[in-house]
């Protein structure tokens, strides 16, 4: 378990990562936190000819709140993102779903950008960029261009970052109106990746009745899915809504795969009742908010 | 004595070291040798056709590339049938390189040698193999159908096939009032201690010697393993184990290929050469264990007493059974826990599959045999709708029937006889930790919160420390220091605290001044090793007698300097003193410079023991006749027959209604391991055991598929608990004293692990109200019991 032999960047700058990666291109791999990266380097399942280490570039390790959201920068650790209390304050639901990814040590290390990048179809990061409808800034020394989560996901491991490319921040958008939300899921162990694992984010009206229920996935599918289930539980009370039937009908348009701890269809029965659980305590959150 | 230390929860002595980054295991040595990696098959059956190496000769810092064709003689051969068995007919070994032929993933084929270990994995990424690749045989299943074999010349794929009896069950069982059948599972595991193998070796070619270090759980058998296979005489090879990461059995194992190709290469190179197993390899080359299948048929009375049990059972020994069959001759006699089995008929098959070889791991085929039986039990209790504790207590070997002999022959070879133990007070104190009677109350509330809940039940009876013998060595230095040795090695269980404990309170020493060294040749050449729960009873006992050894000479030294008769001489705090007789001393240390008469002086203190230094009777020699210069003696201790622990755990699980999550709630140990010398390390022993077991029961298992690809080698797939996933665990004990050896100790080392499984299955079972017949239980396997328990109603 020793990785095969690369050549080792280590820029101090923004720009001059960006130098590298364009002269590298797609013999360039990103290294931050290296959570991922490094086992996979040492039982030789990837092998770049080159590693561009981030760890230097100061500049990008904020976790910043703007008007519309919460944005991290590429070098801010999970537990950056998990401890800041005022993007608790901004966007609990970052923090819920953190406190689920691996272990504390893990969380010290790795980063909420190196996770998005990553792709993981298990990662709690992805499914809360994609629930919140949030988008990754993708930068090349040329350009930046911004992609949105519904098109930055490609598949298990594969994200819209192309070769030469630095994702530098993740973008974390509020949402309106009255909102709660919550991350459940079960997982073997504590801090394992989740069998299946369930954001919810549910807008309650003036009456506090359901006004929008959407619920995002992992662990089910390829990339991280995102339902709008607002038809199983629209103007319904917020502490009497039909979650049950907001979970079937989650459930019923999953179509999660085996694996060697869990069959699909208790992985699709535990997404109904995970489901039916997260709403219920994101409408409870909202109520209380 | 002042003050007992014996039987005191002193805190570990090795801790600080240990828990300070200070240990050295394997990996810390040896910093400017050669490192060795293997290329191990991909294919879990296969003939090699051939090996192309001439990729990987132009890695750099490549220093050597062996196969099986250049090993020499004896190095080449296969590895030795470590536990020969009569029943055991067609034993089959590895070769340290494969010859012509694979028989599971990961077993060695080349062997590089390089200049560090990113090289030599270069070299082997560079090597290619080709293979015929022949059809696997994987699981028990497949293996007792026969319909391929996993070496062509065993028949039906049988290693072994054994058969005891005592009376006639099927009579029994057919004439008895009640009738039932189980058929009941347990799935692989294995012990992955945090430490995996390694060897380093050093030769001298000056000297003609070989030292080497490999973490190791039988540093002496290792030596005589490498001196055999190397053709060295034993006195040029030496081998330390040094601090040791764990090992749970799987270091017991020996001599791994490994440790014959290290220390052969060194030679060979004249070079240092180091090996440190990864994680990868460890899943894939080293040991599995657990994998059985067991039909029970058992005939009881109407108030649940067995009048016969039969049990016939198959065990899946991997590839080879370099170890023998210790694990289903384990899981045929210790089944029978702390119960008369009435007429008992008990049969086994092992088995080869097409996968990596199996040896014992902690429990050693008890935690199957614990989980067949007290499924059993909990069978009939609710056959008979009797409480599960009613049905046990009915069938238990009282106090008074001790010594109880099953008339079974267990592994060491001698009779299945339990020494003592009192089972009935056992259960009683479990009962009492656990609120057994108390439990439906909970029980009724948790069910009004919409809550499910169970409680189970698992007992034991442990075999343990077998011969044939341990010896310790014990040295009074001058210095006052004691030092300890035993050829006994450690790996991790505190033997540098407990052996000092027992030290200290034979000869009269405060504990600090007791240094003690295991496992290493150079300090003791004669011993067996640290495995089956032994290392207490068979090395303490050892190190008491040779304490009392010294104990008897310095008194009789102490005598003569201070004038008086040994028999009113104490020994306290290091000093020997005239008992009630205050000013009348001598210490220790100085009792040690007397005991070796000196021509020459180095000190202060040494020129007491001059030959002019104080009078003499000149008509003596200077050391009696029959005597040893030094304050220091050896002594063995060769128990009969092994000694049995026992204990009963209880549990109380809480399963999601919803999602079959499975959580413990609390979970109750009582256990009787004979005297405690400190029960601190006793509980530590049980925590680590309890981990284990709750791991095997709920957590671990070796996925291969059809292939026979291991497809969760790693621990991201392999779910061992993490401290989230383990509970807190409740401990009373009893004291019951074996009367077989001197300290009355039995062993404590595998006891946790041992009803993991089926007090788990019991707990659940009475949660669910669903047969638990397979473990260990995933939550997902959980669901579809109940789909399927849903559908048949």
């Amino acid at each position: 378990m020793k990785p095969a032999p690369f050549a080792y960047h280590r820029p101090d700058s923004v720009d001059e990562a960006l130098q590298v990666l364009a002269e590298l291109g797609a013999d360039g791999k990103v290294l931050a936190g290296g959570q991922s990266l490094v086992p996979l380097l040492n039982m030789r399942l990837a092998a770049p000819t080159a590693l561009v280490d981030i760890n230097r570039l100061d500049q990008l390790a904020y976790v910043r709140i703007e008007e519309s959201g919460v944005r991290v920068g590429a070098t801010a650790r999970h537990a950056d993102v998990e401890r800041d209390e005022a993007t608790y304050d901004a966007l609990p639901l970052l923090r819920q779903a953190l406190t689920h990814v691996a272990h504390p040590t893990i969380r010290n290390r790795g980063t909420t950008v190196g996770s998005l990048v990553h792709a993981d179809p298990s990662g709690e990061m992805t499914a809360v960029l994609a629930l919140l409808g949030g988008s990754v800034e993708i930068r090349t020394a040329a350009a930046t261009r911004t992609v949105a989560a519904a098109d930055f996901f490609l598949g298990p491991l594969e994200s819209a970052v192309g070769a030469g490319e630095l994702a530098a921040s993740a973008h974390f958008p509020l949402p309106e109106g009255n909102a709660g939300t919550a991350w459940v899921e079960v997982a073997r162990r504590h801090g394992d990746y989740a069998i299946c694992g369930v954001g919810a984010l549910v807008t309650l009206d003036d009456d506090l009745r359901v006004a929008a229920a959407r619920a995002a996935y992992i662990s089910v599918d390829a990339t991280p899915v995102v339902r709008d289930l607002t038809d199983a539980v629209a103007g319904q009370p917020h502490d009497a809504a039909d979650w049950a039937a907001a979970g079937a009908l989650a459930a019923g348009e999953l179509d999660p795969e085996a694996d060697i701890h869990a069959t699909a269809a208790y992985r699709r029965h535990l997404a109904a009742v995970l489901t039916a659980r997260a709403q219920r305590a994101a409408a409870t959150h909202a109520e209380q908010r | 004595m002042s003050t007992r230390i014996f039987g005191e929860p002193i805190p570990r002595r090795e801790d600080p070291r240990l828990l300070s980054g200070q240990g050295r295991y394997l990996d810390d040595l040896g910093h400017g040798a050669l490192a060795a990696a293997f290329v191990r098959s991909p294919h879990a059956h296969a003939r090699i056709v051939d090996i192309d190496v001439s990729d990987a000769l132009e890695v750099e810092g490549l220093v050597a590339i062996y196969t099986h064709e250049d090993l020499p003689g004896q190095v080449g051969h296969p590895l030795p049938l470590l536990i020969p068995h009569p029943t055991l007919t067609q034993a089959r070994t590895p070769y340290p390189l494969a010859k012509d032929e694979v028989n599971h993933v990961g077993e060695a084929i080349v062997m590089v040698v390089a200049t560090d270990r990113y090289l030599a994995e270069d070299a082997c990424q560079r090597i290619r193999v080709d293979y015929d690749f022949l059809p696997p045989v994987v699981g028990i299943e497949q293996s007792r159908a026969a319909d391929l074999l996993v070496h062509d010349d065993v028949p039906d794929n049988v290693s072994a096939h054994m058969l005891q009896e005592v009376g006639d069950a099927p009579a029994a069982i057919d004439a008895a009032p009640h009738r039932l059948h189980l058929d009941l599972d347990i799935e692989r595991s294995a012990s992955m201690p945090m430490e995996g193998k390694g060897v380093y070796a050093r030769w001298d070619a000056d000297d003609r010697s070989l030292r080497v270090y490999t973490s190791t759980q039988a540093s002496t058998s290792v030596r005589a393993a490498i001196a055999a296979r190397l053709g060295l005489p034993l006195d040029r090879v030496e081998v330390v184990a040094p601090d040791v990461g764990g090992g749970f059995g799987v270091k017991i194992m020996h001599p791994w290929p490994e440790e014959v190709l290290v220390p052969w290469a060194s030679i060979t190179l004249g070079r240092e050469v180091t090996w440190a197993e990864d994680r990868r390899e460890h899943f894939v080359s080293s040991a599995h264990e657990r994998a059985q299948q067991h039909q029970v048929d058992v005939g009881f009375d109407d108030d649940g007493r067995l009048l016969g049990l039969d049990v016939t059972f198959w065990h899946d020994n991997g590839a080879y059974t370099p170890y023998g069959i210790i694990v289903p001759i384990v899981t045929s006699t210790q089944l029978l826990g702390p119960y008369k089995p009435g007429a008992y008929r008990v049969e086994f098959f092992s088995l080869y599959t097409n996968t990596v070889l199996v040896t014992p791991y902690r429990g050693a085929g008890r935690p199957q045999g614990c989980f067949v039986m007290e499924r059993t039990m909990d069978a009939i209790a609710a056959y008979l709708g009797l409480d599960r504790t009613t049905v046990r207590e009915r069938n238990f070997i009282q106090p008074e029937e001790m010594p109880y002999d099953h008339g079974l022959v267990f592994q060491d070879g001698r009779p299945l006889v339990y020494d003592s133990g009192d089972y009935p007070a056992t259960l009683e104190k479990l009962k009492k930790l656990v609120g057994w009677d108390e439990f439906e109350v909970f029980r009724e509330q948790a069910r009004a919160d919409g809550r499910r809940v169970g409680i189970g039940i698992g007992c034991y009876v442990e075999g343990t420390g077998p011969g044939p013998y341990e010896g310790g060595f014990v040295k009074v230095e001058t210095d006052g220091t004691v030092i300890v040795a035993t050829g006994l090695t450690s790996q991790g269980q505190g033997h540098q605290t407990a052996f000092a404990q027992v030290v200290a309170e034979e000869l009269g020493v405060p504990v600090d001044k007791v240094v003690v060294t295991t496992g290493d040749t150079r300090r003791f050449k004669y011993a067996v090793g640290t495995f089956a729960s032994r290392a207490a009873v068979m090395s303490g006992n050892a190190v008491a007698l040779a304490t009392r050894k010294v104990r008897e000479k310095a008194l009789r030294i102490a005598g003569d300097a201070l004038e008086a008769d040994p028999a009113d001489l104490e020994i306290v705090d290091g000093v020997v003193q005239v008992k009630g007789t205050p000013g009348a001393t001598i210490p220790l240390s100085t009792v040690a410079v007397l005991s070796n008469p000196l021509r020459y002086a180095f000190d202060e203190e040494t020129k007491r023991a001059t030959q002019f230094a104080a009078p003499a009777d000149v008509d003596k020699p200077p050391i009696e006749e029959g005597g040893e210069p030094g304050l220091e003696a050896t002594a063995y201790y060769s128990p009969p027959r092994s000694t049995f622990a026992n204990g009963m755990h209880a549990a109380i699980v809480e399963t999601d209604p919803e999602t079959a999550e499975i959580k413990i709630l609390r979970y109750c140990v009582v256990h009787d391991c004979g005297t405690l010398i400190n029960p601190r390390i006793v509980e530590g022993q049980i925590h680590g055991g309890v981990a284990q077991g709750v791991g095997g029961a709920l957590y671990e298992r070796m996925v291969y598929d059809e292939s026979g690809q291991l497809l969760n080698a790693s621990y991201m797939d392999f779910l061992m608990p993490y401290a989230t996933e383990v509970p807190n665990i409740e401990i009373d004990h009893l004291e019951t004293p074996s009367p077989l050896n001197p300290l009355g100790l039995k062993g404590a080392g595998e006891a946790g692990v041992i009803p993991g499984s089926a007090v788990l299955s019991s707990a659940i079972e009475d949660a669910e109200g669903i047969r638990i017949t397979r473990m260990p239980i995933s939550p997902s396997e959980l669901y579809h019991l109940r789909q399927k328990e849903s559908t048949t109603r």
